[in-house]
Protein backbone atom coordinates (compact mmCIF):
# COMPACT_ATOMS: atom_id res chain seq x y z
CA UNK A 1 0.00 0.00 0.00
CA UNK A 2 1.47 3.26 -1.10
CA UNK A 3 2.03 6.11 1.34
CA UNK A 4 -0.39 8.41 -0.45
CA UNK A 5 -3.32 6.25 0.67
CA UNK A 6 -2.83 7.60 4.19
CA UNK A 7 -3.84 11.10 3.06
CA UNK A 8 -7.52 10.91 4.15
CA UNK A 9 -6.74 9.84 7.69
CA UNK A 10 -3.70 12.07 8.08
CA UNK A 11 -5.53 15.18 6.86
CA UNK A 12 -8.38 14.68 9.35
CA UNK A 13 -5.96 13.86 12.15
CA UNK A 14 -3.66 16.81 11.41
CA UNK A 15 -6.50 19.32 11.31
CA UNK A 16 -7.69 18.20 14.75
CA UNK A 17 -4.11 18.25 16.06
CA UNK A 18 -3.47 21.74 14.70
CA UNK A 19 -6.81 22.86 16.15
CA UNK A 20 -5.41 21.92 19.56
CA UNK A 21 -2.05 23.54 18.83
CA UNK A 22 -3.70 26.81 17.76
CA UNK A 23 -5.07 27.32 21.28
CA UNK A 24 -1.48 27.65 22.52
CA UNK A 25 -0.69 30.73 20.44
CA UNK A 26 -1.15 34.16 21.98
CA UNK A 27 -0.71 35.90 18.65
CA UNK A 28 -3.47 35.28 16.14
CA UNK A 29 -1.13 35.77 13.16
CA UNK A 30 0.91 32.70 14.12
CA UNK A 31 -2.21 30.58 14.42
CA UNK A 32 -3.24 31.88 11.01
CA UNK A 33 0.12 30.93 9.44
CA UNK A 34 0.03 27.43 10.91
CA UNK A 35 -3.57 26.91 9.77
CA UNK A 36 -2.83 28.10 6.24
CA UNK A 37 0.21 25.82 6.07
CA UNK A 38 -2.02 22.90 7.07
CA UNK A 39 -4.60 23.71 4.39
CA UNK A 40 -1.92 24.05 1.71
CA UNK A 41 -0.58 20.68 2.84
CA UNK A 42 -4.03 19.09 2.72
CA UNK A 43 -4.61 20.55 -0.74
CA UNK A 44 -1.30 19.16 -2.03
CA UNK A 45 -1.93 15.77 -0.42
CA UNK A 46 -5.45 15.54 -1.83
CA UNK A 47 -4.17 16.51 -5.28
CA UNK A 48 -1.56 13.74 -5.05
CA UNK A 49 -4.20 11.27 -3.91
CA UNK A 50 -6.50 12.34 -6.74
CA UNK A 51 -3.82 11.96 -9.40
CA UNK A 52 -2.66 8.59 -8.01
CA UNK A 53 -6.22 7.26 -7.98
CA UNK A 54 -6.86 8.52 -11.51
CA UNK A 55 -3.67 6.86 -12.81
CA UNK A 56 -4.72 3.61 -11.13
CA UNK A 57 -7.98 3.53 -13.03
CA UNK A 58 -10.14 5.68 -10.77
CA UNK A 59 -11.18 3.03 -8.28
CA UNK A 60 -11.78 3.86 -4.64
CA UNK A 61 -10.08 2.19 -1.69
CA UNK A 62 -10.92 1.50 1.94
CA UNK A 63 -8.71 2.64 4.77
CA UNK A 64 -9.28 0.52 7.88
CA UNK A 65 -8.30 2.54 10.95
CA UNK A 66 -6.15 0.38 13.26
CA UNK A 67 -6.18 -2.53 10.75
CA UNK A 68 -9.21 -4.12 12.40
CA UNK A 69 -11.04 -6.44 9.97
CA UNK A 70 -14.12 -5.09 8.25
CA UNK A 71 -17.26 -5.55 10.37
CA UNK A 72 -15.62 -4.28 13.58
CA UNK A 73 -13.21 -1.50 12.71
CA UNK A 74 -13.82 2.07 11.70
CA UNK A 75 -13.26 2.82 8.05
CA UNK A 76 -12.58 5.68 5.72
CA UNK A 77 -13.31 5.29 2.05
CA UNK A 78 -11.74 7.49 -0.58
CA UNK A 79 -12.13 7.63 -4.30
CA UNK A 80 -11.42 10.28 -6.91
CA UNK A 81 -14.62 12.15 -6.02
CA UNK A 82 -13.78 12.35 -2.32
CA UNK A 83 -10.21 13.39 -3.10
CA UNK A 84 -11.53 16.10 -5.43
CA UNK A 85 -13.94 17.36 -2.75
CA UNK A 86 -11.14 17.46 -0.18
CA UNK A 87 -8.96 19.40 -2.64
CA UNK A 88 -11.75 21.90 -3.37
CA UNK A 89 -12.63 22.26 0.33
CA UNK A 90 -9.06 22.98 1.40
CA UNK A 91 -8.55 25.52 -1.41
CA UNK A 92 -11.84 27.30 -0.69
CA UNK A 93 -11.11 27.37 3.06
CA UNK A 94 -7.69 28.86 2.31
CA UNK A 95 -9.06 31.48 -0.09
CA UNK A 96 -12.02 32.55 2.03
CA UNK A 97 -10.00 32.74 5.25
CA UNK A 98 -7.24 34.76 3.59
CA UNK A 99 -9.83 36.96 1.88
CA UNK A 100 -11.62 37.62 5.14
CA UNK A 101 -8.48 37.79 7.31
CA UNK A 102 -8.61 41.56 7.72
CA UNK A 103 -12.20 41.42 8.94
CA UNK A 104 -11.41 38.47 11.21
CA UNK A 105 -8.79 40.52 13.01
CA UNK A 106 -11.20 43.49 13.17
CA UNK A 107 -14.31 41.66 14.33
CA UNK A 108 -12.93 39.09 16.74
CA UNK A 109 -11.48 40.13 20.09
CA UNK A 110 -7.70 40.24 19.74
CA UNK A 111 -6.84 37.53 22.30
CA UNK A 112 -9.39 35.18 20.77
CA UNK A 113 -8.28 35.18 17.13
CA UNK A 114 -6.21 32.03 17.68
CA UNK A 115 -9.32 30.36 19.12
CA UNK A 116 -11.20 31.39 15.98
CA UNK A 117 -8.64 29.47 13.94
CA UNK A 118 -9.00 26.51 16.33
CA UNK A 119 -12.71 26.37 15.61
CA UNK A 120 -12.11 26.77 11.87
CA UNK A 121 -9.74 23.79 11.97
CA UNK A 122 -12.31 21.71 13.85
CA UNK A 123 -14.96 22.65 11.28
CA UNK A 124 -12.57 21.66 8.48
CA UNK A 125 -11.88 18.32 10.22
CA UNK A 126 -15.62 17.75 10.56
CA UNK A 127 -16.30 18.47 6.91
CA UNK A 128 -13.37 16.29 5.74
CA UNK A 129 -14.62 13.43 7.91
CA UNK A 130 -18.13 13.80 6.45
CA UNK A 131 -16.58 13.54 2.99
CA UNK A 132 -14.36 10.54 3.72
CA UNK A 133 -16.16 8.43 6.32
CA UNK A 134 -17.52 5.00 5.57
CA UNK A 135 -19.19 4.56 8.97
CA UNK A 136 -22.57 6.09 9.66
CA UNK A 137 -22.06 6.62 13.39
CA UNK A 138 -18.78 8.43 12.75
CA UNK A 139 -20.65 10.72 10.42
CA UNK A 140 -23.07 11.52 13.29
CA UNK A 141 -20.18 12.40 15.61
CA UNK A 142 -18.59 14.68 13.02
CA UNK A 143 -21.97 16.26 12.23
CA UNK A 144 -22.13 17.31 15.89
CA UNK A 145 -18.55 18.58 15.83
CA UNK A 146 -19.25 20.67 12.77
CA UNK A 147 -22.50 21.94 14.37
CA UNK A 148 -20.69 23.27 17.44
CA UNK A 149 -17.90 24.70 15.29
CA UNK A 150 -20.37 26.38 12.92
CA UNK A 151 -22.27 28.02 15.78
CA UNK A 152 -19.04 29.25 17.34
CA UNK A 153 -17.83 30.88 14.14
CA UNK A 154 -21.21 32.62 13.77
CA UNK A 155 -20.97 34.11 17.26
CA UNK A 156 -17.26 34.95 16.84
CA UNK A 157 -18.20 38.60 16.31
CA UNK A 158 -19.61 38.70 19.85
CA UNK A 159 -22.37 41.18 18.96
CA UNK A 160 -25.94 40.82 20.11
CA UNK A 161 -27.41 40.01 16.75
CA UNK A 162 -24.93 37.24 15.90
CA UNK A 163 -25.41 35.68 19.37
CA UNK A 164 -29.14 35.31 18.84
CA UNK A 165 -28.72 34.04 15.28
CA UNK A 166 -26.17 31.52 16.53
CA UNK A 167 -28.72 30.35 19.12
CA UNK A 168 -31.40 29.88 16.45
CA UNK A 169 -28.91 28.07 14.23
CA UNK A 170 -27.88 25.81 17.11
CA UNK A 171 -31.49 24.89 17.93
CA UNK A 172 -32.31 24.00 14.31
CA UNK A 173 -29.08 22.06 13.89
CA UNK A 174 -29.63 20.16 17.14
CA UNK A 175 -33.07 19.09 15.95
CA UNK A 176 -31.47 17.93 12.71
CA UNK A 177 -28.70 15.94 14.31
CA UNK A 178 -31.02 14.35 16.88
CA UNK A 179 -33.28 13.18 14.05
CA UNK A 180 -30.28 11.84 12.17
CA UNK A 181 -29.16 9.92 15.27
CA UNK A 182 -32.65 8.49 15.69
CA UNK A 183 -32.53 7.25 12.10
CA UNK A 184 -29.10 5.70 12.63
CA UNK A 185 -30.26 3.95 15.81
CA UNK A 186 -33.30 2.45 14.09
CA UNK A 187 -31.15 1.37 11.15
CA UNK A 188 -28.63 -0.25 13.51
CA UNK A 189 -31.30 -2.11 15.42
CA UNK A 190 -32.80 -3.66 12.27
CA UNK A 191 -29.53 -4.41 10.46
CA UNK A 192 -26.89 -4.77 13.19
CA UNK A 193 -24.24 -2.87 11.23
CA UNK A 194 -22.81 0.63 11.08
CA UNK A 195 -20.35 0.33 8.19
CA UNK A 196 -21.90 1.42 4.93
CA UNK A 197 -21.13 -1.65 2.76
CA UNK A 198 -22.59 -4.09 5.30
CA UNK A 199 -25.58 -1.83 5.86
CA UNK A 200 -26.22 -1.86 2.12
CA UNK A 201 -26.10 -5.66 1.94
CA UNK A 202 -28.50 -6.02 4.88
CA UNK A 203 -30.85 -3.32 3.60
CA UNK A 204 -31.08 -4.91 0.15
CA UNK A 205 -31.80 -8.28 1.80
CA UNK A 206 -34.47 -6.70 4.05
CA UNK A 207 -36.05 -4.86 1.15
CA UNK A 208 -36.24 -8.03 -0.95
CA UNK A 209 -37.64 -10.09 1.93
CA UNK A 210 -40.38 -7.55 2.69
CA UNK A 211 -39.74 -7.58 6.45
CA UNK A 212 -39.29 -4.51 8.68
CA UNK A 213 -40.52 -2.18 5.93
CA UNK A 214 -41.86 0.42 8.35
CA UNK A 215 -38.64 0.82 10.42
CA UNK A 216 -36.61 0.98 7.21
CA UNK A 217 -38.78 3.75 5.77
CA UNK A 218 -38.84 5.56 9.13
CA UNK A 219 -35.07 5.50 9.48
CA UNK A 220 -34.60 6.76 5.92
CA UNK A 221 -37.12 9.55 6.51
CA UNK A 222 -35.57 10.58 9.86
CA UNK A 223 -32.02 10.65 8.47
CA UNK A 224 -33.08 12.60 5.39
CA UNK A 225 -35.17 15.16 7.28
CA UNK A 226 -32.32 15.62 9.74
CA UNK A 227 -29.85 16.27 6.96
CA UNK A 228 -32.30 18.46 5.01
CA UNK A 229 -32.69 20.74 8.07
CA UNK A 230 -28.93 21.12 7.98
CA UNK A 231 -28.76 21.85 4.26
CA UNK A 232 -31.41 24.57 4.81
CA UNK A 233 -33.60 23.46 1.91
CA UNK A 234 -36.94 25.25 1.47
CA UNK A 235 -39.04 24.82 4.65
CA UNK A 236 -35.94 25.21 6.85
CA UNK A 237 -34.28 28.12 5.02
CA UNK A 238 -35.20 30.69 7.67
CA UNK A 239 -31.97 30.22 9.66
CA UNK A 240 -29.70 31.05 6.73
CA UNK A 241 -30.03 34.81 6.16
CA UNK A 242 -29.70 35.82 9.80
CA UNK A 243 -26.75 33.57 10.55
CA UNK A 244 -24.83 34.17 7.33
CA UNK A 245 -25.69 37.84 7.32
CA UNK A 246 -24.52 38.63 10.83
CA UNK A 247 -21.36 36.49 10.92
CA UNK A 248 -17.94 37.83 10.02
CA UNK A 249 -16.86 37.65 6.35
CA UNK A 250 -14.76 34.47 6.45
CA UNK A 251 -17.37 32.65 8.54
CA UNK A 252 -20.20 33.42 6.13
CA UNK A 253 -18.09 32.35 3.16
CA UNK A 254 -17.20 29.02 4.77
CA UNK A 255 -20.70 28.34 6.11
CA UNK A 256 -22.48 29.19 2.90
CA UNK A 257 -19.97 27.77 0.45
CA UNK A 258 -18.81 24.62 2.20
CA UNK A 259 -20.74 23.54 5.28
CA UNK A 260 -24.17 23.29 3.63
CA UNK A 261 -22.69 21.24 0.79
CA UNK A 262 -20.96 18.74 3.04
CA UNK A 263 -24.38 17.55 4.24
CA UNK A 264 -25.52 17.18 0.62
CA UNK A 265 -22.45 15.03 0.03
CA UNK A 266 -23.53 12.89 2.98
CA UNK A 267 -27.05 12.60 1.49
CA UNK A 268 -25.57 11.43 -1.83
CA UNK A 269 -23.41 8.92 0.06
CA UNK A 270 -26.45 7.60 1.93
CA UNK A 271 -28.31 7.17 -1.35
CA UNK A 272 -25.51 5.32 -3.12
CA UNK A 273 -23.63 3.50 -0.36
CA UNK A 274 -26.15 2.84 2.43
CA UNK A 275 -29.29 2.43 0.36
CA UNK A 276 -29.34 1.82 -3.38
CA UNK A 277 -30.88 4.21 -5.93
CA UNK A 278 -33.62 1.62 -6.67
CA UNK A 279 -34.73 1.47 -3.02
CA UNK A 280 -34.63 5.27 -2.76
CA UNK A 281 -36.72 5.56 -5.94
CA UNK A 282 -39.23 3.02 -4.60
CA UNK A 283 -39.90 5.31 -1.60
CA UNK A 284 -40.44 8.31 -3.97
CA UNK A 285 -37.68 10.21 -2.20
CA UNK A 286 -36.37 11.55 -5.52
CA UNK A 287 -39.77 13.02 -6.39
CA UNK A 288 -40.05 14.75 -3.00
CA UNK A 289 -36.53 16.15 -3.30
CA UNK A 290 -37.25 17.37 -6.82
CA UNK A 291 -40.43 19.15 -5.71
CA UNK A 292 -38.81 20.81 -2.69
CA UNK A 293 -35.78 21.71 -4.80
CA UNK A 294 -37.94 23.58 -7.30
CA UNK A 295 -39.80 25.41 -4.51
CA UNK A 296 -36.48 26.34 -2.88
CA UNK A 297 -35.10 27.58 -6.21
CA UNK A 298 -38.06 29.85 -6.86
CA UNK A 299 -38.68 31.07 -3.29
CA UNK A 300 -34.97 31.52 -2.51
CA UNK A 301 -34.51 33.71 -5.57
CA UNK A 302 -37.71 35.63 -4.77
CA UNK A 303 -36.65 36.36 -1.18
CA UNK A 304 -33.18 37.31 -2.40
CA UNK A 305 -34.73 39.88 -4.75
CA UNK A 306 -36.67 41.44 -1.87
CA UNK A 307 -33.61 41.98 0.36
CA UNK A 308 -31.87 45.33 0.86
CA UNK A 309 -28.97 43.75 2.68
CA UNK A 310 -26.18 42.35 0.51
CA UNK A 311 -25.14 39.49 2.80
CA UNK A 312 -28.71 38.39 3.51
CA UNK A 313 -29.33 38.44 -0.24
CA UNK A 314 -26.34 36.16 -0.82
CA UNK A 315 -27.57 33.85 1.94
CA UNK A 316 -30.97 33.53 0.27
CA UNK A 317 -29.17 32.90 -2.99
CA UNK A 318 -27.42 29.98 -1.22
CA UNK A 319 -30.84 28.57 -0.34
CA UNK A 320 -31.78 28.83 -4.03
CA UNK A 321 -28.56 27.11 -5.14
CA UNK A 322 -29.28 24.30 -2.65
CA UNK A 323 -32.55 23.99 -4.55
CA UNK A 324 -30.59 23.48 -7.81
CA UNK A 325 -28.51 20.77 -6.18
CA UNK A 326 -31.63 19.04 -4.81
CA UNK A 327 -33.28 19.21 -8.25
CA UNK A 328 -30.19 17.62 -9.78
CA UNK A 329 -30.23 14.80 -7.21
CA UNK A 330 -34.00 14.51 -7.58
CA UNK A 331 -33.69 13.66 -11.27
CA UNK A 332 -32.75 10.28 -9.87
CA UNK A 333 -30.15 9.23 -12.41
CA UNK A 334 -26.38 8.91 -12.13
CA UNK A 335 -26.06 11.87 -14.51
CA UNK A 336 -28.13 13.92 -12.07
CA UNK A 337 -25.88 13.02 -9.14
CA UNK A 338 -22.81 13.93 -11.19
CA UNK A 339 -24.36 17.29 -12.07
CA UNK A 340 -25.15 17.83 -8.37
CA UNK A 341 -21.51 17.12 -7.42
CA UNK A 342 -20.27 19.53 -10.09
CA UNK A 343 -22.67 22.21 -8.88
CA UNK A 344 -21.47 21.66 -5.31
CA UNK A 345 -17.91 22.41 -6.45
CA UNK A 346 -18.73 25.45 -8.57
CA UNK A 347 -21.08 26.85 -5.94
CA UNK A 348 -18.42 26.42 -3.26
CA UNK A 349 -15.96 28.53 -5.23
CA UNK A 350 -18.43 31.15 -6.44
CA UNK A 351 -20.30 31.71 -3.18
CA UNK A 352 -17.11 31.94 -1.14
CA UNK A 353 -15.81 34.51 -3.64
CA UNK A 354 -19.06 36.50 -3.48
CA UNK A 355 -19.02 36.58 0.33
CA UNK A 356 -15.36 37.61 0.62
CA UNK A 357 -15.67 40.32 -2.05
CA UNK A 358 -18.91 41.61 -0.53
CA UNK A 359 -17.09 41.71 2.83
CA UNK A 360 -14.45 43.92 1.24
CA UNK A 361 -17.13 46.14 -0.36
CA UNK A 362 -18.88 46.48 3.01
CA UNK A 363 -15.54 47.34 4.61
CA UNK A 364 -15.00 50.36 2.34
CA UNK A 365 -18.59 51.57 2.77
CA UNK A 366 -18.58 52.30 6.49
CA UNK A 367 -19.58 48.77 7.54
CA UNK A 368 -23.10 49.15 6.26
CA UNK A 369 -24.61 46.20 4.45
CA UNK A 370 -27.41 48.22 2.89
CA UNK A 371 -27.44 48.61 -0.89
CA UNK A 372 -28.07 52.34 -0.54
CA UNK A 373 -24.78 52.78 1.34
CA UNK A 374 -22.90 50.48 -1.00
CA UNK A 375 -23.22 52.83 -3.97
CA UNK A 376 -19.79 53.41 -5.51
CA UNK A 377 -18.16 50.73 -3.37
CA UNK A 378 -16.70 49.01 -6.45
CA UNK A 379 -14.98 52.28 -7.31
CA UNK A 380 -13.45 52.51 -3.82
CA UNK A 381 -12.18 48.92 -3.95
CA UNK A 382 -11.66 48.02 -7.60
CA UNK A 383 -10.47 44.46 -7.13
CA UNK A 384 -13.39 43.50 -4.91
CA UNK A 385 -15.78 45.14 -7.34
CA UNK A 386 -14.43 43.15 -10.28
CA UNK A 387 -14.49 39.95 -8.21
CA UNK A 388 -18.05 40.51 -7.08
CA UNK A 389 -19.21 41.24 -10.62
CA UNK A 390 -17.60 38.10 -12.01
CA UNK A 391 -18.99 36.01 -9.14
CA UNK A 392 -22.49 37.39 -9.56
CA UNK A 393 -22.43 36.86 -13.34
CA UNK A 394 -21.21 33.30 -12.77
CA UNK A 395 -23.97 32.68 -10.23
CA UNK A 396 -26.56 33.82 -12.78
CA UNK A 397 -25.17 31.29 -15.25
CA UNK A 398 -23.64 33.38 -18.01
CA UNK A 399 -21.64 31.20 -20.44
CA UNK A 400 -17.86 30.74 -20.07
CA UNK A 401 -18.17 30.92 -16.25
CA UNK A 402 -18.23 28.12 -13.71
CA UNK A 403 -21.87 27.97 -12.63
CA UNK A 404 -23.02 27.98 -16.26
CA UNK A 405 -21.25 24.67 -16.84
CA UNK A 406 -22.78 22.98 -13.81
CA UNK A 407 -26.25 24.30 -14.60
CA UNK A 408 -25.78 23.08 -18.19
CA UNK A 409 -24.96 19.65 -16.78
CA UNK A 410 -28.15 19.74 -14.69
CA UNK A 411 -30.12 20.61 -17.81
CA UNK A 412 -28.44 17.85 -19.83
CA UNK A 413 -29.07 15.33 -17.03
CA UNK A 414 -32.76 16.21 -17.06
CA UNK A 415 -32.97 15.64 -20.83
CA UNK A 416 -31.45 12.14 -20.96
CA UNK A 417 -34.20 9.70 -21.90
CA UNK A 418 -34.60 6.85 -21.03
CA UNK A 419 -32.91 7.66 -17.69
CA UNK B 1 -52.07 -0.73 16.00
CA UNK B 2 -50.46 -3.55 17.88
CA UNK B 3 -50.45 -2.29 21.47
CA UNK B 4 -49.04 -5.52 22.84
CA UNK B 5 -45.75 -4.78 21.05
CA UNK B 6 -45.60 -1.39 22.77
CA UNK B 7 -46.07 -3.05 26.17
CA UNK B 8 -43.34 -5.62 25.52
CA UNK B 9 -40.88 -3.00 24.27
CA UNK B 10 -41.75 -0.57 27.04
CA UNK B 11 -38.19 0.84 27.15
CA UNK B 12 -38.50 2.05 23.60
CA UNK B 13 -42.03 3.35 24.09
CA UNK B 14 -40.88 5.34 27.15
CA UNK B 15 -37.86 6.61 25.20
CA UNK B 16 -40.07 7.91 22.40
CA UNK B 17 -42.39 9.66 24.89
CA UNK B 18 -39.43 11.31 26.66
CA UNK B 19 -38.00 12.26 23.28
CA UNK B 20 -41.24 14.00 22.33
CA UNK B 21 -41.31 15.91 25.64
CA UNK B 22 -37.71 17.05 25.18
CA UNK B 23 -38.29 17.94 21.55
CA UNK B 24 -41.37 20.05 22.27
CA UNK B 25 -39.56 21.82 25.13
CA UNK B 26 -36.69 22.63 22.77
CA UNK B 27 -39.03 23.92 20.08
CA UNK B 28 -41.71 25.75 22.03
CA UNK B 29 -40.44 26.88 25.43
CA UNK B 30 -39.24 30.49 25.41
CA UNK B 31 -36.88 30.11 28.38
CA UNK B 32 -33.36 29.33 27.22
CA UNK B 33 -32.41 27.19 30.25
CA UNK B 34 -35.51 25.06 29.68
CA UNK B 35 -34.43 24.68 26.07
CA UNK B 36 -31.12 23.28 27.32
CA UNK B 37 -33.07 20.83 29.50
CA UNK B 38 -35.10 19.88 26.43
CA UNK B 39 -31.93 19.13 24.46
CA UNK B 40 -30.68 16.98 27.32
CA UNK B 41 -33.97 15.10 27.59
CA UNK B 42 -34.14 14.33 23.90
CA UNK B 43 -30.56 13.10 23.70
CA UNK B 44 -30.93 11.01 26.90
CA UNK B 45 -34.07 9.40 25.53
CA UNK B 46 -32.06 8.52 22.42
CA UNK B 47 -29.47 6.80 24.62
CA UNK B 48 -32.22 4.90 26.46
CA UNK B 49 -33.63 3.76 23.12
CA UNK B 50 -30.23 2.72 21.80
CA UNK B 51 -29.15 1.05 25.04
CA UNK B 52 -32.32 -0.97 25.29
CA UNK B 53 -31.75 -2.23 21.72
CA UNK B 54 -28.53 -3.81 22.97
CA UNK B 55 -30.10 -5.47 26.02
CA UNK B 56 -30.93 -9.15 25.67
CA UNK B 57 -33.20 -10.78 28.24
CA UNK B 58 -31.12 -13.00 30.54
CA UNK B 59 -27.87 -11.93 28.92
CA UNK B 60 -24.65 -11.60 30.85
CA UNK B 61 -21.68 -9.31 30.48
CA UNK B 62 -19.24 -10.34 27.76
CA UNK B 63 -16.51 -11.53 30.13
CA UNK B 64 -14.93 -14.97 29.96
CA UNK B 65 -15.15 -17.19 33.01
CA UNK B 66 -11.77 -16.69 34.81
CA UNK B 67 -11.29 -20.42 35.55
CA UNK B 68 -12.78 -22.32 32.64
CA UNK B 69 -12.31 -19.52 30.03
CA UNK B 70 -15.79 -20.24 28.67
CA UNK B 71 -17.99 -17.53 27.27
CA UNK B 72 -21.44 -17.14 28.83
CA UNK B 73 -24.24 -18.80 26.86
CA UNK B 74 -26.30 -15.61 26.36
CA UNK B 75 -24.49 -12.27 26.12
CA UNK B 76 -25.79 -8.71 25.86
CA UNK B 77 -24.80 -6.65 22.82
CA UNK B 78 -22.10 -4.23 23.96
CA UNK B 79 -21.73 -2.16 20.80
CA UNK B 80 -24.70 0.16 21.53
CA UNK B 81 -23.29 0.83 25.00
CA UNK B 82 -19.96 1.76 23.51
CA UNK B 83 -21.62 4.07 21.01
CA UNK B 84 -23.71 5.67 23.77
CA UNK B 85 -20.49 6.63 25.54
CA UNK B 86 -19.49 8.58 22.44
CA UNK B 87 -22.97 10.04 22.28
CA UNK B 88 -22.82 11.16 25.93
CA UNK B 89 -19.55 13.00 25.29
CA UNK B 90 -21.15 14.77 22.33
CA UNK B 91 -24.24 15.58 24.39
CA UNK B 92 -22.18 17.02 27.26
CA UNK B 93 -20.24 19.29 24.92
CA UNK B 94 -23.46 20.45 23.22
CA UNK B 95 -24.94 21.26 26.65
CA UNK B 96 -21.83 23.18 27.69
CA UNK B 97 -21.86 25.17 24.47
CA UNK B 98 -25.57 25.91 24.74
CA UNK B 99 -25.15 27.11 28.33
CA UNK B 100 -22.22 29.31 27.26
CA UNK B 101 -24.35 31.01 24.60
CA UNK B 102 -27.17 31.40 27.14
CA UNK B 103 -24.80 33.08 29.56
CA UNK B 104 -23.55 35.51 26.92
CA UNK B 105 -27.11 36.32 25.84
CA UNK B 106 -28.08 36.92 29.48
CA UNK B 107 -25.10 39.24 29.96
CA UNK B 108 -26.01 41.15 26.82
CA UNK B 109 -29.79 41.46 27.23
CA UNK B 110 -30.39 40.73 30.92
CA UNK B 111 -33.07 38.16 30.20
CA UNK B 112 -33.43 34.42 29.60
CA UNK B 113 -36.78 34.72 27.90
CA UNK B 114 -36.45 34.48 24.12
CA UNK B 115 -39.74 36.29 23.47
CA UNK B 116 -38.68 39.13 25.74
CA UNK B 117 -35.29 39.40 24.04
CA UNK B 118 -36.84 39.46 20.57
CA UNK B 119 -39.26 42.15 21.79
CA UNK B 120 -36.34 44.26 23.06
CA UNK B 121 -34.59 43.95 19.72
CA UNK B 122 -37.72 45.02 17.83
CA UNK B 123 -38.13 48.09 20.10
CA UNK B 124 -34.51 49.05 19.44
CA UNK B 125 -34.96 48.61 15.69
CA UNK B 126 -38.06 50.83 15.71
CA UNK B 127 -36.21 53.50 17.69
CA UNK B 128 -33.37 53.49 15.18
CA UNK B 129 -35.91 53.69 12.38
CA UNK B 130 -37.63 56.73 13.90
CA UNK B 131 -34.44 58.72 14.44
Amino acid sequence: MSLVYNVPFVSIFLSILIAVLCTLFKNGRNAQRLTFALWIGVAVGSAMLLSTLMFNGGTSFTYAAGHYPAPWGNELRAGPLEALFALVYSIVMLLSLSGGAEHTFEDVVEEKVSLYYTVMNLLFAGMLALIYTNDIFTSYVFIEISTIAACSIIMAKGEGESLLESMRYLIMYLIGSTMFLFGVVILYSITGHLLMEFLQKEIVALWMSGEYQLPLAASLALMLIGLCIKTAIFPFHSILPGAHGSATTASSAVLSGLLLESYVILIIKIFYRVFTPEIIASYHVYDIMFAFGIIAMLLGSYYALKEDDIKRMLAYSSAAQMGYIFVAIGIGTNAGAVAACLHIITHAFTKAMLFTTSGALIGVSGHSRDFYDLRGAAHRDRLAGIGFTIGAISMIGVPLLACFVSKLYIAIASLIYPP
Amino acid sequence: MNFQALLINYHEAAAVIVFCIGFMTLMLHPNLIKKVIGVNLSSSSMFLFFGSRGYIEGGEATILDPVTLEAPAVMVNLIPTGLILTGIVVSVSITAFFLAITLRIYNRYGSMDLDEILGLININKNKRFQQ
